[in-house]
């Protein structure tokens, strides 16, 4: 009976005391955190992808906090969530958010097989930055899209897929949430974060090739070979730049004429999610054919 | 009989072409000269469209210290200076010579009479380094690393003896076997030369013993150089790597890195490397050709041809019986750390040491599959490293843990996807995570 009790007393005391230990320490050393976080960290979309900048939703909701502190939310922007979500935290926080453009992935090759015929095979480890490694990789394009596939590994939303007829990545627009990560994980560079832009619609040059016209010619059907019929169709706009014998057309100042798809004589611009044209010249519909009249009109360039 | 400590593996030798004699291959039509055939910054070049060059007219110069300049070995006429599909299987700036003939600039000595080092006391080490800086000699052994580095020690440090790398522990290769059995004399006063350049009086040749008549010739001639020892080595693969051959030869081992061979005051060349300074000092012949072995199971003729830089390997392939029609892939250097080339059009270089056509039988690699954690990779690995850990790491982007493992010891031997029973793609991954955590350690240093 004593042995009992001496026991109860025992625990009992060690209980009492801990709690005491642990309820002053919990007082003394107690880390306020803005509830504000929480709050907000609570409508994010959970997904801690990164593409905002900050290491997870948590990280993310911490700086929008200390921004809104700051007296205003701009500039910071859940991918993911969209405007929506970022209402949402405006809200929270007393704020006004600022619209912003929500973005897509876009991946500028159209080198498909044959367009850019394989001409030997990799049988190494199936990854794009390993593949990179070896130098041109399988095709003769060293700026082209390796297909192994590292940006469909490096998307958590199941967006991108490499489609295995062309061996190019593709991007399913209704599933991608512009983060970036695929951006990130292509050694080469190809994905670009553009404007989903107005009804979905945008006008893209498809092609990362740098090398010079006569050669961009022997490497892929569709590449671009830097003529700067583009850049002259474009003139009243200068929405087109070429940088290292590749166009660039700057999504601020296009204004989706279209005009630059139809000159290009290699089919490397292209037009998403336009209606379809009607039927009156023979100019090139999907702009993946290319003519005769491209191959003569790239001719020139190819003394070099 | 001597050989290095740790790992190593034993592919099968192949050496098919072994004992036939060095052929000289015909001059190419068009030779394509990379501004890149060493390590280090490129050569820049000093020649332009419709320029007219000699055997030994300088085509590019070093672009630094850690560069060597480049040589053309043809006569004729610059047709374009523009990029170039070379071994690294990328387009980069190279100088296209349409072959016209061939003339050989006046100053290089032609003749095949042996100079010897004790004939000619006016060569000090300065005057034997400026020589081989000048004719552009690059570690011919494949890694391509300019000579005259080597022979410069950096401060604090100090040459103790001079280890020529006769190994050739690639399998199929037999260039340097070949070379040694039929210019021994000329590589022993490579050897005098190497020696005088860092002021040392010990040589070493470490040969592996599946070259008998080489050990014995080297052995005989080197009589008459008291100072120049010739050390039977046993066959294990990398014995070729410089810190394998320095455990191997004298017995020390090289610390990780930034440790160099130059710290445990060893300094290390390769044997072809040897002869090509010898004919670089005391004939003034720039490097503009090299010992090409041309080999594989499907090739009628496998064959050492002596052969011009710039020529392209289907040329070479050419001489040899032609590309067989069963080839399945083409390597650049021997079978375990050669490249695959994708074109025969690609000209060979200062580092092409082989030529190496595989069938498509052998070519394919099997499935890999999951690890079985035999490591096997690890007791194969000459650095002591834990391959499968290093390729897991890399392979899902941990590249601090990567960098705690070691992984930029790895010398990419390829012993530990040689041996590895489930095919696993180890050295792929690795050789990711070691220049990803190299990039890393140089953007922190450059801070």
């Amino acid at each position: 009976m004593n042995v009992i009790l001496i026991a109860v007393i025992v625990l009992g005391g060690v209980g009492l005391v801990s709690a005491l230990v642990l309820y002053l320490a919990s007082q003394k050393f107690a880390v306020y955190e803005d509830p504000r976080i929480a709050q907000v960290a609570e409508v994010l979309p959970q997904a801690n992808c990164g593409g905002c900048g900050y290491p997870g939703c948590s990280g993310f909701a911490g700086a929008c906090v200390k921004a809104a502190d700051g007296g205003s939310i701009d500039g910071l922007l859940c991918p993911v969530g969209g405007q929506a979500v970022m209402e949402q935290v405006a809200g929270i926080l007393g704020m006004q958010a600022s619209a912003a453009a929500p973005k897509v992935a876009v991946v500028r090759c159209t080198g498909t097989c044959d367009a850019r015929p394989h001409g030997v095979e990799f049988d190494g480890a199936h990854s794009c930055r390993i593949q990179n490694m070896t130098g041109m990789g399988e095709t003769q394009c060293l700026y082209g899209c390796l297909g192994e596939g590292d940006c469909s590994h490096a998307c958590l939303f199941g967006a991108i897929k490499v489609n295995p007829e062309t061996r190019i990545a593709e991007v399913d627009e209704t599933k991608c949430t512009g983060c970036g990560a695929c951006a990130k994980a292509c050694p080469r560079g190809i994905i670009e974060l553009r404007p989903v832009g107005p009804k979905g619609r945008r006008v893209v040059v498809l092609c990362n090739n740098k090398d010079k016209g006569a050669l961009a010619v022997k490497e892929c059907k569709h590449s671009c070979i830097g003529c700067g019929k583009c850049v002259k169709t474009c003139e009243k706009f200068e929405a087109i730049t070429l940088d290292a014998n590749l166009a660039h057309i700057d999504p601020d100042k296009c204004k989706m004429c279209r005009k630059c798809e139809d000159a290009c004589p290699r089919g490397a611009i292209h037009a998403f999610n336009f209606p379809p044209r009607k039927p009156k010249t023979v100019a090139p519909v999907n702009g993946l054919q290319t003519t005769d009249n491209g191959q003569q009109a790239a001719a020139p360039k190819s003394e070099v | 009989m001597k050989t290095f400590k740790k790992g190593g593996v034993h592919p099968a030798e192949c050496k098919l072409s072994a004992g036939s004699p060095i052929r000289e291959a015909a001059l190419p039509k068009q030779a394509v000269f990379s501004m890149f055939q060493h390590i280090g910054a490129p050569a820049k070049p000093v020649v332009k469209k419709g320029d007219m060059v000699k055997v030994g007219t300088l085509l590019g110069e070093a672009g630094g210290f850690v560069s060597a300049p480049v040589y053309s070995s043809v006569s004729g006429k610059v047709t374009k200076v523009d990029v170039a599909l070379d071994a690294s299987d990328t387009r980069r700036m190279a100088v296209y010579v349409d072959v016209d003939g061939d003339e050989w600039e006046a100053s290089i000595d032609r003749s095949t009479t042996l100079e010897r080092l004790a004939d000619h006391p006016e060569l000090d080490s300065q005057t034997i380094i400026d020589r081989i800086k000048q004719a552009g000699i690059v570690g011919m052994g494949g890694a391509t690393f300019p000579c005259h580095v080597k022979l410069c020690p950096p401060p604090g440090t100090k040459a103790e003896c001079v280890i020529i790398n006769a190994v050739e522990c690639e399998p199929y290769l037999t260039a340097d076997h070949s070379l040694m059995l039929e210019h021994p004399d000329e590589i022993l006063e490579g050897v005098e030369l190497i020696m005088k350049a860092v002021n040392v009086t010990r040589g070493y040749i470490g040969i592996e013993n599946n070259k008998p008549d080489a050990i014995r010739l080297l052995t005989d001639h080197a009589q008459s150089h008291p100072n120049i020892e010739v050390v039977p080595l046993k066959v294990k693969y990398p014995q070729g790597g410089e810190k394998q051959l320095i455990d191997a030869v004298i017995g020390r081992e090289v610390p990780a890195p930034p440790a160099i061979p130059i710290h445990v005051g060893a300094v290390v060349q390769n044997v072809g490397t040897a002869f090509a300074i010898y004919e670089a000092v005391m004939k003034h012949k720039p490097l503009i050709d090299r010992i090409i072995t041309v080999t594989g199971k499907s090739v009628a003729n496998p064959s050492n041809l002596k052969a011009r830089l710039g020529t392209p390997f289907q040329q070479l392939i050419d001489e040899c019986g032609g590309l067989p029609a069963d080839t399945g892939k083409i390597i650049g250097g021997g079978p375990m750390m050669g490249k695959a080339l994708i074109s025969l059009d690609i000209p060979m270089t200062k580092g092409s040491s082989g030529l190496l056509i595989i069938n498509q039988q052998e070519a394919r690699r099997a499935e890999a599959q999951p690890c079985i954690r035999c490591a096997k990779c690890v007791t194969a690995c000459p650095m002591g490293l834990e391959p499968f850990l290093l390729a897991t790491l890399s392979s899902q982007h941990m590249w601090e843990e990567a960098e705690h493992n070691d992984i930029v010891s790895c010398i990419e031997c390829g012993s530990c996807s040689f041996t590895c029973p489930s095919h696993r793609h180890l050295l792929d991954n690795i050789r990711l995570g070691k220049q990803t955590v190299m990039g890393i350690i140089r953007s922190r240093q450059a801070k």
